[in-house]
């Protein structure tokens, strides 16, 4: 157990093209670092779990693989390219709080712009391009199990409903990598697992790299390949049950972190330290 | 007999009213002039009622006041203050907007501006020294005295503006929408938002012209509220707005023409109409469903 969570790199198994991969990279903002020395790995439609305290930087790491924050020292490779330079290969789910309900949009446009919404001109109805999009959104929308309610306004749905036409959006592109930041935040935890389950079956069907960034592992662990902790300004990558461990979120944190396991198999983490937490001196 | 006729009111032979309606220059003028601003403010009203900017649309009409009246007072076209002030309002707005820190602080920072331009059109009127003729229809609108040239300008402002708005459909539907996202997939958020309040500072402009600044919302706002409220379709709701905003202008210009009361009136009175129509017809649905709901649940 205690090899295994001290190695950092990702396990070698059947080799596989990297979707993300960070060597010793930084992040600072306003002055801050955020996290630094962040050296991770993820494979092609590998479903990764991004874990970690409030203020931990776990947003800021996806800003980073999308090229929107640049990196202060280290480098990262996206997809084989540099951050930002493929982002037609990229689907993203930003966090948020719902849309209000009196947001008069239906679910179906908002897919649909998730194909069409960076093109300049007006559409013109009935040509080839056109059907061929509607088809594809059609498509991904049977995928998601939206076609029920893709057509009401989405102000008027549920916060599961809503989400999945979100995940919805972000895949009709036919995207090698899923960026989700928190999309379980909102649900009710049947909702979590459900869409959880939802992310995993894409995962595999669609061969698409995820990285889904939440605060709770429980309703999740049984779908996730890996998961990356970020915590006391740096991160540590794994599997989970080398990750969540008390030995190595200790290492982590800095401090003693104790991980229980509840009868019914669900981890608890002890002793977490809100951040903003001590950075820098962790790797001094 | 020309002028007895304006006053002679209904016939109560519609082809001879309308016959009436289109026998002046100067209505043909406002009719004109009444489309082109329709079609404008239809468009761009629903792209300002989807980005939740009305308060700055209000804020961009009070400006149009001082710009008239300072246009009054130099002895220059009306039409040279609605745009000007209208266009240095829009780029205010952006600014506001660029260096907001909350959503809060960015409409305390409209409202001030909005009271600097009504006490500005104000300070303006008073150096007029004495009663600025026409004051009432800065404020309130006229038909009256739209010139062919002014039908002119209007229609080339309109076609460059919603050709503007035509080309970035789709990116400012997706920015107006879901700005993060929008970003993420390479549109320039920022940028669209500083153009749109452009073309709506021109937009105001223009509407200002036949309602008066103080009633720009009865076609901006109004007919773009009730076309949301009609239909979640983006084409089909633009298309409602513009419907919407010609039939009261149409109406508004044609009641005027044949009463002693004012254009800007029947156009807001009109929209607002239909704007609580629509409004009571949709709680109506809302309840029957929920009685045949329960209904449904008894049986």
């Amino acid at each position: 157990m205690s090899a295994a969570a001290t190695s950092l790199k990702p396990q070698t198994g059947v080799p596989r093209e990297a979707a993300v991969t960070f060597e010793d990279a930084a992040v600072r903002l306003g002055g801050r670092t955020i996290w630094s020395g962040v050296s991770l790995s993820v494979a092609e439609a590998d479903f990764v779990a991004v874990l970690g305290p409030n203020g931990a930087g776990k947003s800021t790491l996806i800003k980073a693989i999308l090229g929107l924050l640049p990196l202060a020292a280290g480098s990262a490779s996206v997809l084989g390219r540099p951050p930002g330079a493929a982002k037609g290969r990229i689907g993203y789910l930003p966090q948020r709080h719902g849309f209000d309900s009196g947001t008069q949009v239906r679910g179906v446009d908002l897919v649909q712009l998730g194909l069409d919404g960076a093109r300049w001109g007006i559409p013109i109805p009935g040509t080839q391009g056109r059907k061929r999009d509607a088809a594809r959104v059609a498509e991904v929308i049977e995928l998601v199990g939206a076609t029920a309610y893709a057509s009401r306004p989405i102000g008027d749905l549920s916060g599961g409903e809503q989400q999945r036409l979100l995940i919805a959006q972000a895949l009709v592109r036919r995207p090698k990598l899923l960026l989700l930041d928190e999309p379980l935040d909102s649900l009710d935890l049947p909702n979590q697992a459900a869409v959880a389950a939802l992310v995993r079956r894409i995962c595999e069907e669609e061969q698409v790299a995820v990285l889904l960034v939440a605060h709770d592992i429980n309703p999740i662990i049984g779908y996730l390949d890996r998961v990356i902790y970020l915590a006391g300004g740096g991160a540590l990558e794994g599997a989970p049950d080398q990750v969540i461990t008390s030995e190595t979120l200790s290492r982590l944190y800095g401090a003693p972190i104790e991980v229980l396991r509840a009868s019914d198999g669900r981890h608890v983490v002890v002793g977490e330290p809100e951040a903003p937490f001590v950075h820098g001196d962790r790797h001094a | 007999m020309p002028e007895a006729a304006t006053f002679q009111g209904l016939s109560w032979n519609p082809l001879t009213d309308l016959h009436e309606l289109f026998a002046y220059q100067f209505m043909v003028n406002a009719l004109e002039a009444g489309t082109i601003v329709a079609v404008m403010a239809g468009v761009t009203g629903w792209f300002m009622v989807l980005r939740r900017q009305t308060f700055a649309g209000h804020t961009l009409s009070v400006i149009a006041f001082p710009g008239a009246a300072a246009a009054s007072l130099a002895g220059l076209p009306l039409a040279v203050g609605y745009f000007g002030f209208c266009g240095l309002g829009a780029l205010a707005l952006a600014g506001i907007a660029g260096t907001r820190r909350s959503l809060g602080a960015e409409s305390a920072a409209i409202g001030a501006l909005q009271a600097l331009a009504l006490a500005l059109g104000f300070l303006f009127v008073s150096l007029y020294h004495g009663v600025l003729n026409g004051l009432d229809s800065l404020l309130f609108g006229t038909f009256l005295g739209v010139t062919t040239d002014q039908v002119v300008v209007l229609l080339v402002v309109a076609v460059a503006a919603l050709g503007l708005v035509a080309i970035a459909a789709r990116p400012l539907f997706f920015a107006s929408v879901d700005a993060d996202v929008a970003r993420a997939g390479g549109v320039p958020v920022n940028a669209l938002g500083f153009a749109f309040l452009l073309v709506l500072g021109l937009s105001v402009a223009e509407t200002s012209q036949i309602t008066g600044a103080l009633l720009v919302f009865a076609l901006l706002v109004t007919p773009a509220a009730t076309a949301h409220q009609l239909t979640p379709r983006p084409m089909l709701g633009i298309v409602l707005s513009v419907a919407l905003a010609l039939a009261v202008t149409w109406l508004g210009l044609a009641l005027a023409f044949f009463s002693i009361y004012p254009v800007g009136f029947y156009v807001t009175s009109l929209s607002f109409g239909l704007y609580v129509l629509v409004r009571a017809g949709r709680v109506l649905r809302a309840r029957l469903r929920a009685t045949a709901r329960l209904a449904l649940e008894a049986a």
